[in-house]
């Protein structure tokens, strides 16, 4: 079909080059074909623009906390009390099982301190993280578990009052999302 | 031309594998690679493969839209605007559907008068033509059912039009109707089933079109002399590569038409009036079908007279039901045409007076095509003889075009096959393509 | 006998046709074919005119949104027409939408962000109609794709080759600045309420009072607000609104369609190529 080439012919003919041109076109249009197909399942402009939500978050007290959803996810923002916040700081950090802070408003890969974690000097009461354990993704129940933080029913992962993984199948701390105060009252996440 | 047994030497180890345990690369190889097939077709032939093309595409763009689109009354239509708007080259795939839909028809018509011209319907390929009847009703409902999804005003009076035909069936109609619809109007629940139908039906589509093209393997192509290869060397070529790069040069020609509409006229083959949501309080000015629709349209609508028993008031059929089986007959007088048409030459090459009754009845369909995009006025036939009213009578055209219609099957061709007198056939292909060239060169194929 | 039948199509092809008329066979509305204009954004290479797109957003902010909502459209969409940023922040700042409910289980207003789409001036279509005779005004959000005025054979054929796709804004342009004193004759036949304009698509009157006279709104560019400016504008901006993927559908449009023809002449020219390897049998 290719000719009366016999194998090992010297020079490829002209015949030649134009079924690969053919060919290499076709497969270039194929790809093109192929590209929107595929493409049109990432996130859509309406989903990549509802990145970010504002929370108002005045009426939480200390010891008190929501949960809010962002990104299709739950988010725990939480007031903590005094005694949670030093409960967090008493914590070395040689006994936490990560020591990261996963904290995604901080550059590079600080460590998991209780000031890393909260949400800044000054507002060290709150914090926020996503309340998706870092296990499987099951929600976490708030204020249970041995270290007075968060517990995930599901296969017994223990956070503390700062939302790192103390004991349990976890491996990371919970994720802090970004996020910042556009005012004493609100924070916008993402 | 099914021939005798396989000649398939697997190519591999791993094709002699699977080949061994389902034969798979056989029937591929025997299918669309070795499989013979006259020498002499012409470009009329190529739009088989654009058709099977065309329903691959529709299906890959049907599924992708299926994942953004919202089956529900309150939702479809901002759902479709949500894909033209903020899915990631949703407008494209969107364009491409709809359009793709019309190209769909636009190649099948083409195949369909192309089996006409030659013949393509004569024994043994009775099978064959009545498989794809078939294959054009599914389309039709396929293509019905996905206009109403965006659930524009067309969408929602188009299906309350065709549903209310059903009405028209004696005693069990407004149950039946009732029964489609899902309640006493076009609602929810009609457009739910309608979206789960339409992702079913091209689905069955592709079953059928399977068994078309088996029967069509079974008994081979036919081709533009009419006459059955006789000499499988020297008349019939391996599918690949002869045949396949003719289609493929055709569908990337047809393309060339379908990006032209795709992209510099997405909404032309439309109707504006799509654009409006759907509400059933209020019907647009004028009702229409898609394009691909009107001859039937204007057949439905040519019968404004009831058929009752003379001088009593009994009527049989009144007109709305009348209009329905005469549209829906239009469609079905296609199944017959292998025994309507009973001239002994196949091709309309060689049937001279064919010939011209052919191009009159293609003229014929397009005018009602035409005529079904013009609103239903004027004194029908009746009136243009009786009080002249000859001038914007579309009833009167409808009319007589939809009489001419039935009247090319049902006498002129069964005339046309007793008294026509047909050219000289050739004996075989050869001899057709060798006097084509005046012996000046051996028997190349057609190209 | 072959003559005779060839002579009778023939005159039934042309008696067919003659007899139908040519133009608006279907209807007699609108009174007058809509005037065609000459938009950027039409033809094969269309482009926007983001200034004219900006004018047009501005005639509908300031005339248009009083009665006519635009529901589709978020505000960040409004970066495709030269907005940046901060602008679109502020301009949705400007606006007020109900979200809710809050933790009291009350809906509350606030301010609107990019994220939001543009808020109309009614609360549903029912207090529309009430306040507008009846009449609602309709969305303008594909207001400029669903409105077309029949061409009329052969046009309608000619527009599958100059690619005229500008039917929808034609006749919104037409119709702004076609507003005239009604003919004595049809006065009287006007229903209350309603205003005549020859080139309206139902009917000799429409319940749309004349909304732009010129200088309804103060340009930030400095070009004159005469009145078919300003509706060429509001027009532009529609169609935009209608279909803001038109310029990069042209684009891609281009683009394909040469690359299928240069891969038609190489599937030609390897069709000829594989049929030369056929010999005589």
């Amino acid at each position: 079909m290719a000719g009366n080439k016999k194998p090992g012919a010297p020079e490829p003919t002209r015949r030649d080059f134009l079924y690969i041109a053919t060919g290499a076109m076709g497969a270039v249009g194929a790809a093109g074909v192929v590209w929107p197909l595929v493409n049109q399942m990432a996130p859509d402009a309406s989903t990549r623009a509802l990145s970010s939500i504002e929370v108002d978050i005045s009426a939480i007290e200390p010891g008190q906390a929501i949960t809010v959803k962002w990104q299709g996810k739950p988010v725990f923002i939480r007031n903590r009390t005094e005694q949670e916040v030093a409960d967090a700081k008493a914590v070395k950090l040689s006994e936490l099982k990560d020591p990261i802070a996963r904290n995604n408003n901080l550059d590079g890969a600080p460590e998991a301190t209780e000031v890393n974690r909260s949400a800044g000097e000054g507002r060290e009461n709150w914090i926020v993280m996503v309340g998706s354990c870092t296990h499987l993704g099951c929600v976490p129940v708030g204020l249970a578990g041995d270290f007075g933080g968060w517990f995930c029913p599901c296969h017994g992962s223990h956070y503390d009052t700062a939302g790192r993984i103390r004991k349990g199948p976890a491996a990371e701390n919970l994720l802090i999302p970004p996020f910042e105060f556009v005012s004493d009252d609100t924070i916008k996440i993402g | 031309m099914s021939g005798g047994h396989s000649e398939y030497v697997p190519g591999n180890g791993v094709s002699k594998w699977l080949d061994e345990r389902l034969p798979l690369p056989r029937l591929v190889y025997d299918s669309f690679i070795a499989y013979p097939v006259p020498r002499n077709l012409n470009s009329w032939y190529t739009f088989g493969a654009i058709l099977m093309v065309m329903l691959v595409v529709m299906i890959l763009t049907g599924v992708t839209l299926a994942m953004h689109y919202a089956a529900s009354t309150l939702l479809a239509f901002e759902s479709v605007e949500h894909i033209e708007r903020n899915v990631n080259y949703g407008w494209l795939i969107r364009s491409v559907h709809a359009n793709g839909a019309s190209m769909f028809f636009i190649a099948v018509y083409i195949h369909m008068f192309r089996g006409m011209y030659y013949g393509s319907y004569k024994a043994p390929r009775e099978v064959l033509w009545i498989l794809g009847v078939l294959i054009f009703l599914l389309m039709m409902a396929t293509a019905f059912m996905g206009y109403v999804l965006p659930w524009g005003q067309m969408s929602f009076h188009g299906a309350a039009v065709i549903t209310g035909f059903f009405s028209a069936i004696p005693l069990v109609g407004p149950g039946v109707q009732e029964w489609l619809l899902g309640g006493p109007a076009v609602d929810n629940a009609t457009l739910n089933r309608f979206f789960s139908l339409h992702y079913l039906l091209p689905f069955m589509i592709t079953g059928v079109v399977i068994l078309h093209v088996w029967a069509l393997h079974v008994t081979g192509q036919t081709n533009p002399t009419g006459v059955e290869v006789k000499n499988m060397k020297k008349e019939t070529v391996p599918f690949t590569p002869f045949a396949t790069i003719k289609d493929a040069l055709a569908i990337a020609l047809f393309f060339v038409m379908f990006a032209w509409f795709v992209f510099y006229l997405p909404d032309y083959l439309g109707h504006a009036d799509n654009y409006i949501p759907a509400d059933p309080l209020k019907t647009p000015n004028h009702i229409v079908p898609e394009w691909y629709f009107l001859p039937f349209y204007a057949i439905l609508r040519a019968i404004t007279f009831d058929i009752s028993i003379p001088f009593t008031g009994i009527v049989l059929i009144n007109s709305k039901l009348g209009g329905v089986i005469a549209m829906f007959a239009s469609i079905a007088i296609l199944v017959f045409l292998p025994w309507l048409d009973s001239s002994k030459v196949r091709s309309g090459a060689y049937r001279p007076l064919f010939k011209q009754f052919y191009w009159m009845f293609a003229v014929v369909c397009v005018l009602l095509g035409w005529l079904g995009s013009r609103p239903a006025e004027g004194s029908g036939f009746v009136g243009m003889i009786t009080q002249g009213d000859l001038v914007g009578n579309y009833v009167a055209y409808m009319q007589i075009l939809t009489a001419y219609y039935f009247a090319h099957f049902l006498v002129i061709l069964p005339w046309l096959g007793k008294f026509e007198k047909p050219a000289k056939v050739p004996p075989s292909i050869a001899d057709a393509v060798l006097a084509e060239s005046n012996g000046r060169v051996s028997a190349q194929p057609a190209e | 006998m072959k003559m005779m039948i060839a002579k009778i199509a023939g005159l039934a092809l042309a008696l067919t046709i003659g007899l139908t008329g040519v133009s608006f066979a279907a209807g007699a509305y609108p009174k007058n074919k809509p005037r065609e204009v000459d938009w950027s954004f039409a033809g094969p290479f269309g482009t926007w005119d983001l200034g004219q797109l900006q004018r047009g957003f501005k005639v509908y902010q300031q005339v248009c949104a009083s009665c006519h909502s635009i529901d589709l459209v978020a505000f960040r969409n409004l970066a495709d027409i030269g907005f940046s940023e901060e602008q679109v922040k502020a301009i949705a700042a400007e606006y007020e939408v109900t979200d809710g409910p809050n933790s009291d289980g009350e809906m509350f207003d606030r301010a609107a962000l990019p994220t939001d789409h543009i808020p109309g001036p009614y609360a549903n279509d029912a207090e529309a109609a009430s306040v507008n005779n009846g009449a609602v005004p309709p969305d303008f959000s594909l207001l400029a794709k669903a409105r077309a005025v029949e061409r009329g054979f052969p046009t309608f054929v000619f527009d599958i080759f100059t690619l005229y796709a500008e039917n929808g804004p034609d006749y919104i342009y037409s119709l702004l600045t076609g507003y005239k004193d009604a003919p004595e004759e049809i006065e009287d036949e006007l229903s209350e309420g309603t205003y005549y304009n020859p080139y309206f698509i139902s009917g000799p009157a429409l319940a749309m009072a004349q909304p732009l006279y010129g200088d309804d709104v103060e340009y930030d560019d400095g070009t004159e607000a005469t009145i078919e400016q300003q509706s060429k504008d509001v027009s532009a901006f529609m169609m935009w609104a209608a279909e803001p993927y038109l310029v990069e559908r042209k684009a891609m449009g281009f683009k394909v369609i040469i690359f299928l023809l240069i891969f038609s002449v190489l599937l030609y020219l390897t069709k000829k190529s594989v049929f030369r390897q056929l010999k005589s049998a």
